[in-house]
């Protein structure tokens, strides 16, 4: 059953935007070092924001993206660890332009979730 | 009747009390004990001590019997006593870092600890790379942690305690056991430790004093440049250019992408001041592996902070949030890998 608005990903803005802007001066008059905690948690807060909306394509895109590279079908998990042999055992490597392709991808979507400012 | 529990800070200062007037040989009060930031199971007090009239600024470092160490701590980080020898070592050696004083006994039951003079600055990055304050030491920041590297370096072993000794060998299998132990996929750091591990540099004929966290965070700044060198915990014997390869990591820059050496310079710079201080002859190719290999580090300890809090070793929200900044390395090293060398 759908749930009610806000989205989970409404949701979490409306919390992340109180916490920043009216909790956070609060506890950092009254004790800077929960203010600095406080900022990590929004910074997480808006972390799962993104995640709730761009997460599922994105993992839907990565389990594609492997489906062809390995050229079979399992879950992204069983898909991921395939690979993470492949590259520990040297039978791929960044020779491999398909395998570099899929990374970019993979990275380009997580980052946008965790960190879409980082350079 | 009332019966008064003393907290943990009532107890650290009686105890620093007793042992601060021993060292002096002469009776101590104790002021403005205040824990510093830092994990729970190594902590850092700062506090003055008053003897004969004399006010001291000093450092406790501290780990309380064991509690909420990790295996990979207890497997890279050299316990308390070895660290306060190895800065001895280094302070004797004219490197710009805390004087140790002494060190506490198991009487005094705060488990492994030391005590060091405290210096001024701080080491905010932020304020560093934006604070007008800070304007002129910006500019000699990148070539004073070559000079002082190059004296950390040419530490005579012969003064150190046994340390343990890290190739670029055994730091691909400790990282590559670790992420086994966490148990997710890690395709990019997977490629990256097969591509580091095809180029590692031969092992050093002659190993030097490594310090193993040389990086912005872990130093102190006046208005005047660098005051000291901090967090000698992952001290170790090895190849020094790993120490300058570690301090251009991207994750130390805070956003000054364009200064390598640490938010504050060329590389450039910051191997000509290590080489005219007497340093070696910095080989870039050597460098820039050092430089792959500390970022695919930076996001597996990252990963590994967020497993301390997912194992219940420390519960703490910001350990767990650390593992979203893993990604942050696998972006630079598919960049650095794409650069080739």
């Amino acid at each position: 059953m759908a749930q009610d608005r806000p989205t989970a990903a409404e949701l979490l803005t409306a919390i992340a935007d109180f916490l920043r802007e009216e909790a956070t001066p609060a506890l950092d008059k009254a004790e800077p070092r929960l203010g600095f905690q406080m900022r990590v948690a929004v910074n997480s807060l808006a972390i799962l924001e993104r995640e709730v909306r761009l997460g599922p394509a994105a993992d839907a895109r990565e389990h594609e993206r492997l489906t062809t590279l390995l050229g079979r079908n399992a879950t992204l998990d069983e898909l991921n660890r395939e690979l993470a042999r492949q590259l520990r055992s040297g039978e791929r490597d960044e020779s491999d332009v398909a395998l570099m392709a899929h990374l970019e991808a993979t990275i380009a979507d997580k980052i946008a979730i965790a960190n879409p400012k980082w350079r | 009747m009332t019966v008064h529990m003393p907290s943990e800070t009532e107890n650290v200062a009686r105890v620093l009390a007793a042992a601060t007037g021993r060292h002096f040989g002469a009776p101590a009060v104790i002021e403005r004990l205040s824990r510093q930031s830092g994990g729970a199971s190594r902590q850092t007090w700062s506090f003055d001590a008053l003897i004969r009239g004399e006010r001291h600024a000093l450092i406790l470092r501290r780990d309380p019997p064991t509690r909420g160490k990790t295996d990979r701590e207890r497997a890279v980080a050299i316990d308390r006593a070895t660290e306060f020898r190895v800065l001895q070592a280094a302070h004797a050696a004219g490197v710009k870092s805390p004087e140790p004083l002494f060190e506490l006994t198991e009487e005094d039951a705060l488990g492994e600890a030391y005590v060091m003079r405290r210096i001024g600055g701080i080491a905010i990055a932020r304020k560093l790379l934006r604070d007008a304050p800070y304007e002129t030491a910006r500019g000699r920041i990148a070539s004073q942690l070559g000079e002082i590297l190059a004296r950390i370096h040419a530490t005579d072993p012969a003064t150190l305690p046994a340390l343990p000794r890290r190739e670029a060998a055994d730091h691909i299998a400790e990282l590559r056991r670790s992420l086994d132990a966490l148990g997710q996929p890690q395709p990019v750091f997977e490629l990256a430790l097969t591509w580091l591990d095809r180029r590692k540099p031969a092992p050093l004929d002659r190993p030097v004093l490594v310090h193993g966290d040389y990086r912005t965070g872990n130093y102190l700044v006046d208005e005047a440049g660098v005051t000291t060198i901090l967090d000698w915990e992952l001290a170790h014997l090895g190849d020094p250019v790993e120490d300058l390869g570690w301090l251009c990591v991207k994750s130390w820059r805070f956003g000054a992408i364009d200064k390598p050496a640490g938010g504050f310079g060329s590389r450039e710079e910051l191997w000509s001041a290590y080489e005219r201080a007497g340093g070696g002859k910095v080989d870039p190719v050597r460098a820039h592996w050092w430089e792959v290999f500390g970022t695919a580090h930076w996001g597996i300890i990252c990963l590994n902070q967020a497993w301390k809090h997912l194992s219940g070793s420390i519960r703490s929200m910001e350990h767990a949030s650390i593992g979203r900044r893993a990604v942050e390395t696998e972006v630079d090293l598919l960049q650095l890998l794409k650069q080739g060398a």
